[in-house]
């Protein structure tokens, strides 16, 4: 089953990249990379999506992703619908469909989804009318998908290819939707080595399973690396038992600029946001020349443009 | 009302019958095997050729939803499911709202099902009050009432002093404890198999940990107490393993897995389809793989459909938030045919974990074809095929995750006490 492509093979929701082909994450970065320039004409507007509905559907609160996509709608012309519905007050699943089935009659196009629950998108995919796309802006610890295409849109515009590249992620892997939307990513452009680095107690079972090596010493694991992702550490991690303290996970997983020194002289360092300045990365690092972390987040917008134009293109466009 | 069953092929996994024999039914009883007596006038003759006449199935964990459930099936409703599934005999575990956790509860449960047709109910009792975890109930008051066994069902037990309370006051009076183990503190959270495919999914996982480490606990203190345990829904590799050790060693358990275990794994989990969801979740291949080899050496004891039909908008969320379970007892049959057909093992075989070992298990009459015993018998098809559909099941819970399934093998008629409680349209 594959529930994202159309039975000819093109993008029909955008739901994880885990078995998503390769030429279409290609066709993505490309189609992005032509849209970096609208965001720096004097009318950063394009008509692709003119009269068409985009509601952003966020089950979870978000304010940056939601806003990327809300702008990159923008950009192509649409009308942005902004639901933010608390989960609190969801009376679970048959809410969740009254709330779909009452903004399709509204004549949506696209759904932009947002929730807690990983396989949420998948579930609305699996309800939505045919004419409807649906595009997962995170799903409870799975995907992430639009977040691990700028990723890959930003390693390229620095690194150029992916055969030849070491990349690193480095954190809180088993409770972060963006790491696996980045090792499928990774995987698939043929990236050669791609290391998971963290405790035991923040990497998932059976995660070399997905194609990575995994590294609990964070020096061995950096050692070499030419992308150097960092993760995002939640603040109930502490509460959890998986770890001791910020400070402890700071010292031995945080990353400061003696350790970036490990990585090859010319790697760039990446995060997803929001970031927690001295407890995943120190702010030397954040702010130092090797981070690209403000370019992802203009990256972002692109991406984001170009998937949704793309899935305007397979639908009732 | 009597019945004469023509013609049909007779497995009777207690006596090792197989042959091509007519049974005699009156007065709710099997009067004769074979020849009938001289003065035998049928009121209703079922020809049976080509058919599987064998006992009623016996089924060890059947929900029926009342009390307090009615909304998600009734008893009415899942009794008839129940002996269109060829189920003659089931125990029901006590979570209902309120549980079954005291005598006026079980003789009400009891009465209802009487009077309605359909399988013979034996309720399993609360093993603490409120299922809470915390204080005993009264066991003796609610066998006298009719419950044979007692169990926490899926409901927490983390106080380890209660664990080993129930046990010993469980074998003052030789009284059986039915466990499924499982630590509610390593399993926190969890909706599937901790192990790749949960990891692939993101979905937070329960580790096989969380079986085996209660299940140590509990068999070192059936040891020492001398408790009669039953462990219910065995989903690990280890847990079999451990099983076993513990029956070679002389200890006397018993173990149960559910028929969905036998054929499904985590793999099946890929599209968050929530019917997968289930207790125990599914595990590993090789896990799955064991328990088809430990059904075939004896080293599990009895299969049962663990029952659980759950409200459809309780299944139409997503995977994490839908409630578990999934409608079986019209499925018991055929998923065990269907494991001993791809095993290769023998009719016999097969039918003795869903008949005669359940029976023994239970401690009741039944689950055996002999004469003067109960008339309790299922009448099937071995080759008929169908597809699992909200149509072709009588469960109020469509929920399976067999739905468009083909299955091999159809109850024709169950007899039950004497009467056809159960015929299937032709």
């Amino acid at each position: 089953m594959n529930l994202q492509l159309t039975e000819d093979g093109r993008l029909r929701h955008l739901l994880t990249l885990d078995g998503l082909p390769r030429a279409i994450i290609m066709q993505i970065l490309d189609t992005a990379e032509s849209f970096m320039d609208v965001g720096e004409r004097e009318v950063k507007k394009v008509p692709l999506l003119r009269g068409k509905s985009i509601f952003n559907l966020f089950f979870e609160p978000s304010t940056r992703t939601r806003t990327t996509f809300e702008i990159a709608a923008k950009r192509l012309s649409a009308d942005v619908v902004n639901l933010n519905i608390a989960t609190s007050s969801q009376t679970k699943g048959e809410a969740i469909l009254d709330t779909v089935d009452n903004l399709a009659a509204m004549h949506a196009d696209m759904f932009i989804v947002r929730h807690s629950q990983s396989g949420a998108a998948h579930f609305i995919a699996q309800h939505v009318a045919p004419h409807i796309s649906v595009v997962n802006a995170g799903d409870g610890r799975h995907a992430h998908p639009t977040q691990g295409l700028l990723d890959m849109f930003t390693i390229r515009r620095y690194k150029g290819e992916f055969h030849n590249l070491t990349v690193a992620i480095v954190g809180d892997v088993l409770h972060s939707r963006v790491a696996r939307s980045q090792i499928h990513a990774l995987t698939t452009l043929g990236v050669p080595e791609v290391r998971v680095i963290g405790p035991k107690t923040l990497l998932p079972t059976g995660v070399e399973q997905m194609g990575v090596k995994v590294f609990h010493d964070m020096e061995d694991g950096l050692a070499g690396c030419d992308v150097v992702i960092m993760l995002r550490l939640q603040n109930e991690r502490m509460k959890g038992a998986r770890l001791p303290s910020a400070q402890e996970y700071f010292k031995f997983f945080g990353l400061t600029p003696e350790k970036l020194a490990l990585a090859k002289p010319d790697a760039i360092v990446m995060h997803p946001g929001p970031m927690n300045r001295g407890v995943e990365i120190a702010s030397e690092v954040a702010d130092g020349p090797q981070s690209v972390i403000l370019p992802q987040v203009t990256y972002g917008i692109a991406v984001r443009m170009a998937v949704m134009a793309m899935l305007a293109g397979t639908g009732n466009a | 009302m009597k019945i004469h069953i023509k013609n049909g092929r007779v497995i009777d996994p207690m006596s090792e019958r197989d042959e091509i024999a007519d049974i005699f039914i009156a007065a709710g009883k099997i009067v004769a095997i074979g020849q009938g007596p001289a003065d035998f006038h049928a009121n209703r003759t079922l020809d049976a050729s080509g058919l599987i006449v064998c006992p009623g199935l016996v089924d060890l964990s059947v929900r029926l939803r009342e009390p307090g459930f009615e909304y998600k099936a009734t008893l009415e409703s899942e009794m008839l499911a129940a002996a269109a599934g060829g189920i003659t005999s089931l125990a029901c575990p006590p979570d209902t709202d309120p549980p079954l956790d005291e005598p006026g509860l079980v003789e009400m449960l009891k009465f209802r099902a009487r009077n309605l047709p359909g399988p013979r109910v034996y309720p399993i009792g609360a093993m603490t009050q409120k299922l809470e975890g915390q204080m005993l109930t009264e066991m003796a008051e609610l066998t006298e009432a009719g419950c044979r066994a007692f169990t926490q069902a899926d409901a927490p037990l983390t106080d380890t002093l209660v664990l080993l309370r129930a046990m010993e006051y469980a074998a003052t009076f030789g009284f059986s404890l039915w466990l499924r183990p499982q630590d509610v503190t390593l399993a926190r959270g969890g909706v599937a198999h901790d192990g790749a495919v949960a990891t692939r999914l993101g979905l937070p996982g329960i580790p096989a940990l969380a079986e085996t480490v209660a299940l140590a606990t509990i068999l070192q203190l059936a040891r020492e107490t001398g408790a009669r345990i039953h462990l219910a829904r065995l989903s690990t590799r280890e847990s079999i393993a451990m099983v076993r050790a513990a029956k070679a060693q002389g200890l006397a358990v018993t173990c149960d897995v559910a028929c969905t275990h036998v054929h499904l794994s985590e793999n099946d989990l890929i599209s968050f389809d929530s019917h997968l969801h289930l207790v125990p979740p599914l595990r590993s291949l090789r896990d799955r793989d064991a328990i088809r080899e430990a059904l075939r050496d004896g080293s599990i004891d009895a299969l049962c459909s663990d029952h659980t039909p759950v409200d459809e908008d309780e299944k139409q969320v997503p995977f994490g938030e839908s409630a578990p379970g999934a409608s079986g007892v019209e499925l018991l049959l055929p998923l065990t045919l269907k494991w001993a057909r791809e095993m290769g093992v023998p009719l016999m075989r097969a039918l003795d974990l869903i008949s005669w070992k359940p029976s023994q298990i239970l401690g009741v009459s039944g689950g055996n074809l002999s004469v003067g015993g109960y008339a309790d018998l299922c009448i099937f098809d071995e080759s008929a095929e169908w597809i699992v559909t909200p149509k072709t099941l009588a469960s109020q819970g469509d929920n399976t995750p067999f739905l468009d399934h083909p299955m091999q093998g159809r109850v024709r008629y169950t007899v039950i006490d004497g009467h056809i409680d159960f015929e299937a349209p032709r």
